[in-house]
C-alpha cells in the first residue's frame, strides 16, 4: 500500500509511538481541496457508497482524477445512521451473488483500507415462527450455500442454545428455529465511511465537502459536468450516489426514478455490559437487534411507512419496534432507549437496488438501497467503479438494472411483498 | 454534611438504604445523591473509558457520573441517575463499571494508558492479525465497555401506556411553567402541566429568590395548590416529556412507583404517555455548563447550581470548604447561599477581570482554575491569575460556565437552535415545533421576573388560539437583574480537561479530532464520542463545539451544533413496549371451534393472528403423522370436517357489485349465475398474484367472497380502493364478515350424507351440483351451503352465524365420526391440497404470476382488471420463468423438503445451474410417498424430466421427477361425483 | 402524526394505512403504452414538499383519503375523500 506504518499508516505500533510522543504526529485523514475545473469522473454524494466508489476507482482502476461532491459532511447520510448489519443472506439470484461478493470485500476491508472498521462476524440469526417461514428460510439458506456462503438451519433447541435469553414460553409467536449465518455481523458504520474516504484521498481523489450539486449539465444527450454551490465543474462521467436524495438529483437530469423516499428509524440504548452476542432478526415483528462494542443495544424495525424527507420518525413505529422487543426478549426491558434517529431511504418498488447507466451518455446511477445499503457498501462501490471505469456492468451487479420494472424481467422482490411502491 | 434548618426534606422521617452494601440513612425527600453527599460519600461511579473516580456533577436528570444500579433480582435497574432516584426505605444501590470494587478498580489502569487511548485510537489498530478481532480484541473491548448490567432475567414489572389530550401542554413546572399554567387554567383552557421532578417548582426549590416577597418555593406551593383544585388542570409530576412529534403529539414518561419501597401491585413502574396538545409551552429551564480544566472531573467538583440545589433543597453542604469558579454573576449566589447557611467559602474565582462581588466573600478576579488534586475526591485546586499560580485547599468546587437553555425538544423536528452572542448560548429557533412557544430560561429569559413574565405571555399567546378570554392574572414581582456572562469554555494548559465526563472526552481529544480533519461538528462527535453518553451531550455539547470552533478558527454559529434527537432523557424499553410482553404483542384470534378443538386435544398453531388446529390426535397415535394420515383417509374415504372460518369473508352488494368483481378478479364474474360459485384469481397492479379464492353469487346484486386467511385484510382494503379511488361512480358496498360467519368444510365421499342429515331440505347432485351455493336451514337456523372443494373430494362448506359455530362444529364432528370420518386439521388440509396441486401462499408468495401458476388463461381478454396490463410485460410471461410443477422423489432418498433447490441432473449445485425450488411437500398416504410442489424453469413443458434435488441445510441430495402438479384425480371427477 | 379524516376528525396515524402518491386517481387506459404504465406503477416524482397521497382510514371509517402532506415538515394542509377528489 505504500504506507509507512510508523509515520503515515495506521497500526498498533504507530498508536504506541504517537502515544509516547504526545499524539502530535497525527495528520488529517483527508485533505479539503478546492474543486478543480474538470475531472474525469464526478461522484455526487460523499456517503459510504460514493466514497467506496472513489476508493475502488482509484485502487482497482487507477482512475484518480475523481471528485466526490458532498453537500454536507462525509459519511453524513445513511452510512452514519444505520444499524450496522453486514450479511450475505440473500435468496434471489441477482442479489445473492452481489451480497456474497460484498461480504468477501468486507472480510479483507480493514487490510485493504488500513483502517479498523471493526467488522465483527458475530453471526446473524433470522428467527422463524411457522413451518411456512421455515420453508422460506430453507430456500434462502440453500441459495446461500449454493452461492458459496454459509448457512445453518437451527431448530428450536438450536436457537435456545445460542440465544437462551429469548422468551421461549410466553412469546406471542413461538420460536420454531432460525437461519444462522455465522459470517454475518456488524461493523462500525462511521469508520467505514472514513476508511474509504481516507484511502480515496490518499490516492489522489478530491473529497469536496459543503459542495451541493444544483444542476447537471447535459448537451446532446451526454453529460458535460455539474453545477454546484462552489461553481461549475466539468466531467466526462457523472455518477449519482445519493440514496434518499436520488429523485432530487435525477430530476436535475430530467429523470424520474422508480423511487419513493421513506423514513427508517433506528434506536440505541444506554451502554450495558455485554448481553447480546449475535445479530438477531425477528420477522414477525419487524425487529432486529445487536449490541455495539460500546455496549448500547442497537435496534430497528420497519419503515414509518409514509413518504418523507424529514430524517426523523414518529412514535407509532418506535413503539411497535420496542413492543416486538418485549415479546421476544423481555430480558432487555430495563434497558433505556437513549437516542432515536431517522434516515431517508430510497425505496424501489421491489426493494432491491439499481446500479446502471442512464439514457444520458456519461450519467450513471447507483440508488435504491432501501433499508439495506450498509452491508452493500464495498460491493456497491466496487461494482459502480467497475461500471464507471469500463462502461460494462460488473458480473455480480448485472441484475441491478434500471429497466427491470418496465420489462418485468429480473424483478428482485427479495421479501416477496410485491414490486409496487409501499409494499416493502 | 447536613445543614440544620435547610432543605425541603422531611427530617422526621429517616430512611435507611444501602450503597455497595454499606448502610446509610437519609430523609424522606432525599435523592440517593443528596443522601450520599449528606453522609460524606463523594465517590459514586467510574468513568466509561479511563475508569476515573467520579462523584455527582449535577442535581438532575442530566447527571453523567453518578449512575448506579438500583434494586436486586430480576427487577434491578442499571444506569439510574442517583440525582433523580428518590430515596425509599431499603433501597439497594450498587456502583457500576468497576471491578472488583468502586474504590479499587483494576481497569483504572486505562487512565495510565490514556496516551494510547486518544480519540479514534481503535480505528488505527487491532487490525492484525485479521482473525484476532472477533477472538481477542473485540471481546476484551466489549467487556471493558458498557455501563451497568441487565439482570439477565425477563422483566416482570408492570408498565403501562396511555393517551392524553389537552388544549395546552406545559413542559416544566418552574416559575415560567407555573405562571403559564395559572394564566391558562384560570382562562378555562384544558391544561396538562408536566415536570420530570418529584416536586414541581423547578429552580424555585433550589434557589432562595423571592416572588412577591415570599420564598419562591412557597409561592410555587401556593400556585400548585390552586392548580390542583381546578378540574381543567392535570398535574403530572415525575413525568418527563421525552419527544416532540408531528401534529402536536408528545411522548412522555411518567415514573409512577420508582420512589415507593413496596409499591401496590396495581401500580405500574412507569407509564409511557402519548399526549396530544393543540398548543404547547416549553418551560424546561436551563442547564448549567461545567468548565473544562485539567482534572476537572474529581469527585467534589460539581456545577454551582447543583451545589445550591443540594444546599437549599436537601439541606446538604457538598463540602466543608467550598470554592466557586465561574464566568458569570449567577454562580455568585452559590457563595451567598453557602455563607448564609454557615458553610465556609474559600473564595469565588471569577474568570472575568471586572467581576463584582455581591457579598462578603473573597473574590479573585480574572482567575481560572487550572488543576485539581485529590485521590478519590477533591483536596485542592490550583488557579491562575495574571500574577501567577496559586493553590487553594478545598473539598468542593462549584463551577459554572454559564447556562444553556434547554432547547432539546425544539430540535426534535429538525429545528436548529440559534446562537446568542450576549448570553453565550444557543436559544431555541423560531417556530421550531408547530404550536409550541418557549418560555422562561428555556427561551433565554434567565431572570426570575423574566421567567414569570414570559410564562404568562406564552399562555396568553396560546389562549388566543382557543378563543378563550384571558383571565386577569397579575405577574408577581421578582428579581430582574440581567444575567452577565463572559465565555470561558476551557482553561488553557497541559493535561486532560474533561468535556464529556462519562465518555472521557477531553479538550485534547476534540483538538486532535480537528487536527485529523474531523472538523465538522458531526465528525468530531462521532470521532471522539463526545455527546454520545447517556446525557446526550447536555453537559458538554456547547463547550465541545466552542473548543472545536476555536481549534478550526471558526465562530460557534458557523461550526453549528449536532442534532438533539428524542428522547430527551432515556426511556425504559419496558415502558415504550408496555403491554406487549408475552401474548400482548398481537391480538389472538380464536375461531368458534377453538374450545372444542382444544378439548379434542388438538395442538393449536398460529396462522397469522388466528389459531388453528394442527391435527386431532386419537388414542394409540404416537405422532402427528399418524393422526394426519388418518385424517387424510377420512376425507378421501369417508368424510372430514374442518373449520375454515379464518378465510376472509367479504360481503359485496349493490347494482355494480359484479363490475367490481370483474375489475378485481382476472376472470369474469358478471356472467356468474345466482346460486353458483366461481374460483377467482386476483392480481396486484404490478401483475403478480395477490390472492385467490371463491366468490358466490347469492343474488343478482349480492356476492359473498372468500379470500385466503393471510390476505383477508389486504383484499378488503384493495376492494375498497377500487370502489372509492378507481370507481367512485359505482354503486357498491363492501363489508368484511369474516367474524360474522362460522364456516366448515365437509369433505369426502360421504359428505352429502352428512349434510343431508342436517339440512331441512335434503340435497342431491341435481339440486346442488358442484359449484352450487344457496341458503339452507340447519336446525331452524338460516345457513349457507357452498359446494366447493379444496381437498378435491365431493365437498361442501356450511356457514352459520358465528354464535352457532361452536354448536355446529360439535354436531358435524359427531356425525362425521358416525360416518367413520372425523375432524381434520391443518396438516391434513395441507396434504389434501398438495395432492390436488392447489396453491396457497407458499406458491403465490408474492413473486409469482398467473403464468407461473398455470392460470394465464384465467386473465380474461374481454375486460380490464387490476394488474392485467403489467402482467403482460415480457418478463412476466417468459417461458424461462419458474412454473408450477409437481415433484416426486425417484432417487435413493424418498423424502422431500420444502426450500430445497433443484438443479439439472448431475450438474453442480451452484446458482448458475439452478432450475427451481420446492415450495410445499407432504407425505401422501394415498400414494405412499412424498410429493411436492415447486417452481421449475419452463416446468410446464418438462413433466417427466429428472432433476437433482439439493437441501444442503439438511444434508439431502437426491433426484426428483417433474410431474403434473395435480397428483390426484386430475380430471376432477371426485369433486363432481 | 395525526391526520384529519373528513368523516372522523383528527386521528392518530396508527389508524391509517399508507398507499403513497395519489397517482391511482388517474389510472392509465388498459391499452395505454408501456411508458404510461411504468409511470403509473413505478416512477415517482418524489420531490421534497407538498404531496397528494392516498391513505385509508382502516381502523376508522374505512374511507380512502387524499391527504396533502409536506414530506419535509410533515405538515398536513388538507384531506378529502378520495371518492370526491377531482380526477
Amino acid at each position: 500500500m505504500g504506507f509507512d506504518r510508523l509515520t503515515k499508516g495506521f497500526s498498533g505500533l504507530r498508536v504506541l509511538k504517537e502515544g509516547l510522543t504526545g499524539n502530535k504526529g497525527w495528520t488529517p485523514h483527508w485533505r479539503d481541496p478546492a474543486p478543480k475545473p474538470e475531472y474525469d469522473i464526478i461522484i455526487i454524494g460523499g456517503g459510504g457508497h460514493g466514497l467506496a466508489t472513489a476508493h475502488y476507482l482509484a485502487s482497482q482502476h487507477g482512475i484518480t482524477n475523481v471528485a466526490v461532491l458532498e453537500k454536507g459532511y462525509l459519511g453524513g447520510g445513511n452510512v452514519g445512521r444505520n444499524t450496522t448489519i453486514v450479511r450475505a443472506n440473500y435468496m434471489l439470484p441477482g442479489n445473492s451473488e452481489f451480497y456474497s461478493h460484498s461480504l468477501k470485500l468486507w472480510e479483507g476491508l480493514e487490510q485493504d483500507l488500513n483502517y479498523n472498521v471493526m467488522h465483527s462476524q458475530r453471526g446473524i440469526i433470522n428467527l422463524f415462527h411457522s413451518d411456512g417461514q421455515r420453508d422460506g428460510f430453507a430456500r434462502r439458506g440453500n441459495q446461500m450455500i449454493a452461492q458459496g456462503d454459509d448457512a445453518i438451519l437451527l431448530d428450536r433447541a438450536g436457537v435456545q442454545r445460542e440465544l437462551p435469553y429469548l422468551d421461549f414460553d410466553q412469546t406471542r409467536f413461538p420460536i420454531y428455529g432460525g437461519l444462522y449465518h455465522k459470517r454475518g455481523g456488524t461493523a462500525r458504520h462511521d469508520a467505514v465511511a472514513w476508511g474509504f474516504a481516507r484511502s480515496a484521498d490518499s490516492r489522489g481523489v478530491d473529497l469536496i465537502q459543503q459542495c451541493e450539486v444544483t444542476g447537471i449539465d447535459i448537451e446532446n444527450g451526454a453529460v458535460r459536468g455539474v453545477q454546484t454551490t462552489r461553481g461549475p465543474i466539468r466531467a466526462k462521467k457523472v455518477g449519482m450516489v445519493v440514496a434518499g436524495r436520488s429523485s432530487q438529483v435525477a430530476a436535475m437530469a430530467g429523470m424520474r426514478l422508480p423511487i419513493e423516499s421513506h423514513i427508517l428509524q433506528a434506536f440505541v440504548t444506554e451502554g450495558l455490559k455485554p448481553c447480546i452476542d449475535h445479530v438477531i432478526t425477528y420477522g414477525m415483528g419487524h425487529f432486529y437487534i445487536s449490541q455495539s462494542d460500546k455496549g448500547g443495544l442497537v435496534f430497528g424495525g420497519d419503515l414509518d411507512m409514509y413518504s418523507s424527507y424529514a430524517s426523523r420518525g414518529n412514535l407509532p413505529t418506535a413503539e411497535h419496534v420496542v413492543e416486538a422487543a418485549m415479546t421476544l426478549m423481555p430480558v432487555i426491558g430495563k434497558a433505556r432507549m437513549l437516542r432515536s434517529w431517522g434516515g431517508i431511504m430510497d425505496m424501489t418498488p421491489d426493494g432491491s437496488p439499481v446500479i446502471d447507466r442512464t439514457h444520458i451518455d456519461g450519467l450513471y446511477v447507483n440508488c435504491g438501497w432501501c433499508y439495506g445499503g450498509f452491508k452493500a457498501t464495498p460491493a456497491s462501490g466496487h461494482t459502480f467503479a467497475h461500471l464507471l471505469a469500463t462502461d460494462t456492468p460488473h458480473p455480480v451487479a448485472k441484475a441491478l438494472r434500471l429497466d427491470r420494472f418496465r420489462t418485468g424481467r429480473g424483478i428482485l422482490d427479495e421479501e416477496a411483498s410485491g414490486s409496487q411502491h409501499n409494499l416493502h | 454534611m447536613r445543614i440544620a434548618g435547610k432543605g425541603r426534606i422531611d427530617r422526621s422521617k429517616t430512611v435507611s438504604f444501602r450503597f455497595d452494601g454499606i448502610q446509610y440513612q437519609g430523609f424522606a425527600g432525599d435523592t440517593v445523591a443528596s443522601a450520599l453527599l449528606a453522609n460524606g460519600v463523594r465517590l459514586m461511579g467510574r468513568s466509561f473509558k479511563y475508569h476515573r473516580p467520579r462523584g455527582v456533577l449535577t442535581a438532575g436528570s442530566e447527571e453523567p457520573n453518578a449512575l448506579m444500579t438500583i434494586g436486586v433480582g430480576a427487577g434491578r435497574e442499571p444506569n439510574v441517575r442517583a440525582t433523580v432516584q428518590e430515596l425509599y426505605e431499603g433501597l439497594e444501590a450498587r456502583s457500576q463499571n468497576a471491578f472488583p470494587s468502586l474504590n479499587f478498580d483494576l481497569l483504572s489502569v486505562n487512565d495510565l494508558a490514556s496516551p494510547f487511548l486518544s480519540a479514534g485510537f481503535y480505528y488505527k489498530t487491532f487490525m492484525w492479525p485479521r482473525a484476532f478481532w472477533e477472538k481477542l480484541y473485540e471481546p476484551a473491548i466489549r467487556r471493558a465497555a458498557g455501563l451497568g448490567a441487565l439482570s439477565g432475567e425477563a422483566d416482570q414489572d408492570r408498565y403501562e401506556k396511555a393517551f392524553a389530550f389537552c388544549d395546552l401542554l406545559i413542559i416544566g413546572a418552574g416559575p415560567a411553567g407555573l405562571m403559564a399554567a395559572l394564566v391558562a387554567a384560570k382562562s378555562g383552557a384544558d391544561v396538562i402541566l408536566a415536570d420530570e421532578d418529584a416536586q414541581m417548582g423547578g429552580r424555585l426549590l433550589a434557589d432562595t429568590e423571592t416572588v412577591d416577597g415570599q420564598g419562591g418555593a412557597d409561592w410555587a406551593a401556593s400556585v400548585l395548590n390552586e392548580l390542583a383544585g381546578m378540574d381543567n388542570v392535570r398535574l403530572m409530576t415525575r413525568t418527563t416529556v421525552t419527544g416532540a412529534y408531528d401534529q402536536g403529539t408528545f411522548g412522555a414518561l411518567e415514573r409512577v412507583s420508582h420512589h415507593i419501597a413496596r409499591p401496590d401491585g396495581r401500580l405500574p413502574r412507569e407509564t409511557f404517555w402519548r399526549i396530544v396538545a393543540q398548543r404547547s409551552i416549553l418551560a424546561a429551564g436551563a442547564l448549567e455548563r461545567p468548565i473544562a480544566f485539567r482534572n476537572n472531573d474529581r469527585p467534589g467538583i460539581m456545577t454551582a447550581g447543583a451545589v445550591r440545589s443540594y444546599l437549599n433543597r436537601w439541606g446538604v453542604a457538598p463540602g466543608k470548604a467550598v470554592t466557586v469558579f465561574a464566568n458569570n454573576d449567577d454562580a455568585h449566589r452559590t457563595a451567598l447561599d453557602l455563607i448564609a447557611a454557615g458553610v465556609h467559602v474559600t473564595a469565588v474565582l471569577d474568570s472575568r477581570p471586572d467581576a463584582q462581588a455581591q457579598g462578603d466573600y473573597r473574590l479573585i478576579r480574572g482567575a481560572q482554575v487550572c488543576n485539581s488534586a485529590g485521590r478519590k475526591g477533591l483536596d485542592a485546586i490550583t488557579y491562575r491569575t495574571t500574577s501567577g499560580e496559586d493553590k487553594l485547599a478545598t473539598d468542593c468546587l462549584a463551577m459554572s460556565g454559564g447556562w444553556n437553555p434547554t432547547v432539546h425538544l425544539t430540535c426534535h423536528m429538525n429545528g436548529r437552535p440559534e446562537w446568542n452572542e450576549s448570553m453565550a448560548s444557543f436559544v431555541p429557533g423560531k417556530e421550531a415545533i408547530p404550536g409550541m412557544t418557549v418560555a422562561g430560561a428555556a427561551s433565554g429569559r434567565f431572570t426570575l421576573h423574566g421567567c414569570l413574565t414570559s410564562g404568562a405571555e406564552a399562555a396568553r399567546d396560546a389562549l388566543s388560539d382557543f378563543g378563550k378570554t384571558v383571565a386577569d392574572v397579575t405577574v408577581p414581582q421578582a428579581d430582574d437583574t440581567p444575567y452577565k456572562v463572559a465565555p470561558l469554555w476551557a482553561v488553557a494548559g497541559k493535561g486532560r480537561a474533561w468535556l464529556d465526563f462519562q465518555n472521557d472526552v477531553t479538550v485534547k481529544d476534540v483538538k486532535q479530532a480537528a487536527i485529523e480533519n474531523f472538523r465538522s461538528v458531526e465528525h468530531m462527535k462521532r470521532y471522539t464520542t463526545q455527546g454520545m453518553a447517556t446525557d446526550q451531550g447536555k453537559n458538554s455539547n456547547v463547550a465541545a463545539l466552542a473548543v472545536l470552533a476555536d481549534a478550526t478558527g471558526r465562530g460557534i454559529p458557523e461550526t453549528g451544533t449536532t442534532t438533539f434527537r428524542p428522547p430527551y432523557t432515556p426511556v425504559t424499553l419496558a415502558a415504550l413496549g408496555a403491554g406487549s410482553r408475552g401474548k400482548g404483542f398481537a391480538p389472538e384470534r380464536h375461531t368458534t371451534s377453538h374450545a372444542a378443538s382444544v378439548a379434542m386435544g388438538a395442538p393449536m398453531i398460529e396462522a397469522g393472528l388466528w389459531y388453528r388446529p394442527s391435527y386431532f390426535p386419537r388414542k394409540g397415535e404416537s405422532n402427528w403423522r399418524q393422526s394426519c394420515d388418518r385424517e387424510v383417509g377420512h376425507v378421501r374415504g369417508a368424510v372430514g370436517v374442518c373449520d375454515v372460518s379464518t378465510l376472509g369473508k367479504i360481503d359485496i352488494q349493490g347494482p355494480d357489485a359484479a363490475k367490481l368483481l370483474d375489475f378485481a378478479y382476472t376472470n369474469v364474474f358478471s356472467t356468474l349465475k345466482v346460486g353458483r360459485v366461481r374460483y377467482g384469481l386476483m392480481l396486484r397492479e404490478d401483475g403478480h398474484v395477490m390472492d385467490d379464492g371463491t366468490t358466490a353469487r347469492l343474488g343478482e346484486t349480492h356476492f359473498a367472497m372468500t379470500t385466503t386467511t393471510a390476505a383477508a385484510g389486504q383484499v378488503m382494503r384493495h376492494l375498497e380502493f377500487i370502489a372509492q379511488v378507481h370507481h367512485p361512480e359505482w354503486d357498491v358496498r363492501i363489508m368484511s364478515v369474516t367474524e360474522q360467519w362460522a364456516q366448515f368444510a365437509i369433505a369426502g365421499p360421504k359428505s352429502r350424507d352428512l349434510v343431508n342429515g342436517l339440512v331441512e331440505t335434503p340435497i342431491d347432485n341435481d339440486t346442488w351440483p358442484f359449484m352450487a351455493c344457496g341458503p339452507v336451514r340447519v336446525a331452524g337456523i338460516d345457513a349457507r351451503l357452498f359446494r366447493i372443494s379444496f381437498s378435491g373430494e365431493h365437498a361442501y362448506e356450511l356457514a352459520v352465524p358465528a354464535h352457532y359455530g361452536d354448536a355446529l362444529f360439535r354436531v358435524l364432528v359427531k356425525r362425521a365420526e358416525a360416518l367413520e370420518g372425523g375432524a381434520y386439521g391443518m396438516e391434513a388440509l395441507n396434504v389434501l391440497r398438495i395432492e390436488k396441486g392447489h396453491i396457497t401462499h407458499s406458491e403465490i408468495h408474492g413473486r409469482t404470476t398467473a403464468f407461473d401458476v398455470g392460470m394465464e388463461r384465467m386473465i380474461s381478454a374481454k375486460k380490464d382488471c387490476i394488474g392485467k396490463t403489467m402482467a403482460a410485460r415480457e418478463g412476466l410471461i417468459d417461458d424461462d420463468r419458474g412454473q408450477l410443477v409437481g415433484l416426486k422423489p425417484v432417487g435413493a432418498i424418498k423424502k422431500l423438503t420444502a426450500g430445497a433447490h433443484l438443479y439439472s441432473e448431475s450438474s453442480e449445485a451452484v446458482p448458475a445451474n439452478d432450475q427451481g425450488y420446492v415450495t410445499s411437500v407432504a407425505f401422501s398416504p394415498d400414494f405412499g410417498h412424498y410429493i411436492g410442489l415447486g417452481f421449475v424453469r419452463g416446468g410446464a413443458a418438462r413433466h417427466g424430466d429428472r432433476l437433482r434435488f439439493v437441501d444442503a441445510l439438511r444434508g439431502m441430495d437426491t433426484v426428483v421427477e417433474v410431474c403434473n402438479p395435480v397428483f390426484l384425480d386430475p380430471e376432477g371427477g371426485r369433486a363432481r361425483g | 402524526m395525526r391526520l384529519p379524516c373528513p368523516i372522523c376528525g383528527d386521528r392518530d396515524r396508527r389508524e391509517f394505512y399508507y398507499q403513497g402518491a395519489a397517482v391511482a386517481l388517474s389510472r392509465p387506459a388498459p391499452d395505454a403504452d408501456a411508458a404510461a404504465w411504468e409511470d403509473y406503477v413505478h416512477l415517482r416524482e418524489n420531490q421534497p414538499g407538498d404531496l397528494d397521497e392516498l391513505w385509508s382510514h382502516d381502523a376508522g371509517c374505512g374511507a380512502w383519503l387524499v391527504v396533502t402532506r409536506n414530506t419535509v415538515t410533515h405538515a398536513v394542509s388538507g384531506a378529502k375523500l378520495a371518492s370526491e377528489a377531482t380526477r
